[in-house]
């Protein structure tokens, strides 16, 4: 088994969003990065396949220098390789060209399965991972709860709203898009951490010519659709103070 | 020319289809609007659709749509694209648009923006709002193929009651060319995981504990809050995938909508699939040391700070007498 997991590299759940001078996108000087959550359950999801399957992991991203961090993470976990698509324009693109730079970089190692989280933390498009299966020509599967392969027979619990599942078979290859909390997460352990140091990270040009199927025109904090009253004072005082209110102004107590 | 996919499940019209639809008129600065609705047998479904404003219904059925797979999806949607050529596609943001909408937008070459919340001006140069960095910005786009638009609206960005009725709209059956052989995807049956013990749509009160709370050992404090209050306990996303409590008591896009009375979130930051299952609440309290978290855009009342202070406190002063 070949499986081929996308990464992201994104802005730390703690980041307070700051903008660039133009207000297009953040000031990423200010941001602390991490590895998108859903694309952490699907390399996790991935090691568990190997080690049921056998075969190998090759982590892929598509990005600046700046996101080698998360694919040396993801090498310590146990992916056996990486292959980075390199180009600064990366960092901000959207879905169409992500899946593009990703679909040219990976076409020619004809994988058995593509792993990737079912949307990013940070532009949360949730389209990368199927339009790099229309790339690849394999077919896909979304917000995927359980995976289970038989030879070459692909079967997965997919998540439908409400609380409803849905079993769904395919042939191999496809690609998945993986929902957190799948599986628990493992965590790089030292020696994991020093072998990541000899594992390859290949890196590889952007495909040329590229389209980008949308612009951001601006970024800017949300406008609040409620007027919140905010409670101050020591925790007693809040506590009173908004038991108070819940009781004589809300009456919802 | 304005296409709307509608969502339908054994006859029934999708209530988030309906917000597309409106989504839609608010889109068309002009434009007809047409809705397609594809199944196997959705004739129902279309007659509810002629008694909104549109230029007209679009019946696509066919053998292959009775049961959902995206292959089958994306041909029909093809063929209804190819057939009405529309500046824009609109879908509502649910599970099965994220499922086959970008393969659509891959087979078009074209935009897909998705998530949609707003809409700024109309017609052809219109541009989109959308969340980003989990809610804590929201970004304009302007799409920029030049092939049909698609755009999936968020669920609750449009209210469905605000639809436009017309005067009854011609009900039309559309051709659509599906090749059966190349559905790679063989759906099974829907089913729940088991039988649901609690239902939190009936609750009137709710107290909601999110990554905030740090680990299960704290889980006792939050019930002792929620015995107070008379409230049920139910927990953002992550709380459920850690096994902390039951996917059950899980509220947001995959776990349960509610809209209680009163919904109190503790140390829950407010990521958009959150917010969708619980923003219809009545009155909403925020507990959370982020100021900048997203739960404060709807929060009736807030507090910024350590649950950990306040929460004892709250109980404390519930318990007085």
């Amino acid at each position: 088994m070949k499986i081929a997991v996308c990464i992201k590299q994104v802005p730390t759940r703690e980041w307070q969003p700051r903008l660039n001078d133009a207000k297009t996108w953040i000031r990423e000087q200010d941001a602390a990065f991490e590895m998108n959550e859903p694309d952490a359950y699907a390399l996790e999801e991935a090691l568990r396949l190997r080690e049921k399957h056998s075969g190998e992991v090759v982590v892929c991203a598509a990005g600046p220098t700046r996101i080698q961090q998360v694919l040396r993470e993801a090498l310590a976990r146990g992916a056996d390789r990486a292959v980075h698509v390199e180009d600064d324009a990366l960092g901000s693109a959207d879905a169409a060209v992500t899946a593009e730079a990703l679909g040219a970089a990976m076409a020619d190692e004809k994988f058995d399965l593509v792993l990737t989280g079912l949307q990013s933390d940070d532009q949360g498009h949730a389209q990368t991972g199927v339009i790099l299966a229309e790339r690849l020509g394999i077919p896909h599967s979304t917000i995927v709860m359980e995976v289970q392969i038989n030879g070459r027979d692909l079967r997965v619990k997919r998540e439908l709203e409400g609380g409803w599942f849905q079993w769904i078979a395919m042939p191999l290859p496809a690609l998945l898009t993986i929902q957190s909390g799948i599986n628990q997460l493992r965590y790089a352990t030292l020696k994991g951490i020093m072998a990541a140091k000899k594992k390859e990270i290949r890196k590889v040009a952007m495909a040329p010519g590229l389209q980008a199927g949308q612009e951001i025109v601006s970024l800017a904090l949300p406008t609040r659709s409620k007027q919140t009253r905010l409670i101050d004072g020591s925790p007693a005082q809040a506590a009173q103070d908004l038991v108070k209110r819940l009781r004589e102004e809300a009456r919802v107590l | 020319m304005i296409l709307v996919l509608a969502e339908q499940r054994h006859g029934t019209l999708n209530r988030a289809s309906s917000e597309a639809i409106a989504a839609a008129q608010a889109l068309a600065g002009g434009m007809p609007i047409k809705v397609a609705v594809l199944g196997e047998s959705v004739g129902g479904v279309a007659q509810e659709l002629a008694r909104t404003d549109v230029a007209e219904v679009l019946v696509a059925e066919h053998d292959a749509l009775g049961t959902y797979t995206p292959d089958a999806f994306t041909m029909a949607a093809q063929s209804i694209v190819a057939a009405t050529t529309p500046a824009f596609v609109v879908l509502a943001h649910t599970y099965q648009a994220r499922d086959f909408a970008p393969m659509l937008a891959a087979r078009l070459t074209t935009t897909l923006l998705t998530d949609v919340i707003g809409i700024n001006g109309s017609g052809a140069s219109a541009t989109f709002s959308r969340p980003m960095f989990q809610g804590k910005l929201v970004a304009t786009v302007r799409p920029k193929a030049t092939g049909p638009c698609i755009v999936t609206f968020q669920i609750g960005a449009f209210r469905a009651d605000a639809v436009r009725t017309g005067g009854g709209a011609p009900v039309r059956t559309i051709d659509v060319t599906i090749d059966a052989g190349a559905i790679r995807q063989k759906p099974e049956p829907p089913f729940q995981e088991a039988k649901q013990a609690v239902d939190l749509g009936q609750a009137e009160r709710i107290v909601a504990v999110g990554r905030g709370i740090k680990s299960q050992e704290h889980l006792p404090l939050v019930q002792k809050l929620a015995a107070a209050m008379g409230a049920e306990m139910a927990a953002s996303r992550p709380i459920c995938d850690n096994g902390w409590l039951p996917m059950e008591r899980q509220v947001g896009s995959s776990g349960q909508t509610v809209a209680p009375k009163l919904y109190v979130a503790l140390g829950i930051s407010g990521a958009i699939q959150h917010l969708v299952g619980m923003k219809g609440s009545r009155t909403i309290v925020a507990i959370n040391k982020d100021r900048d978290a997203p739960i404060f855009e709807v929060a009736d009342y807030g507090i910024v700070g350590d649950l950990f202070e306040i929460v004892p406190a709250l109980i404390a002063e519930l318990e007085k007498k």
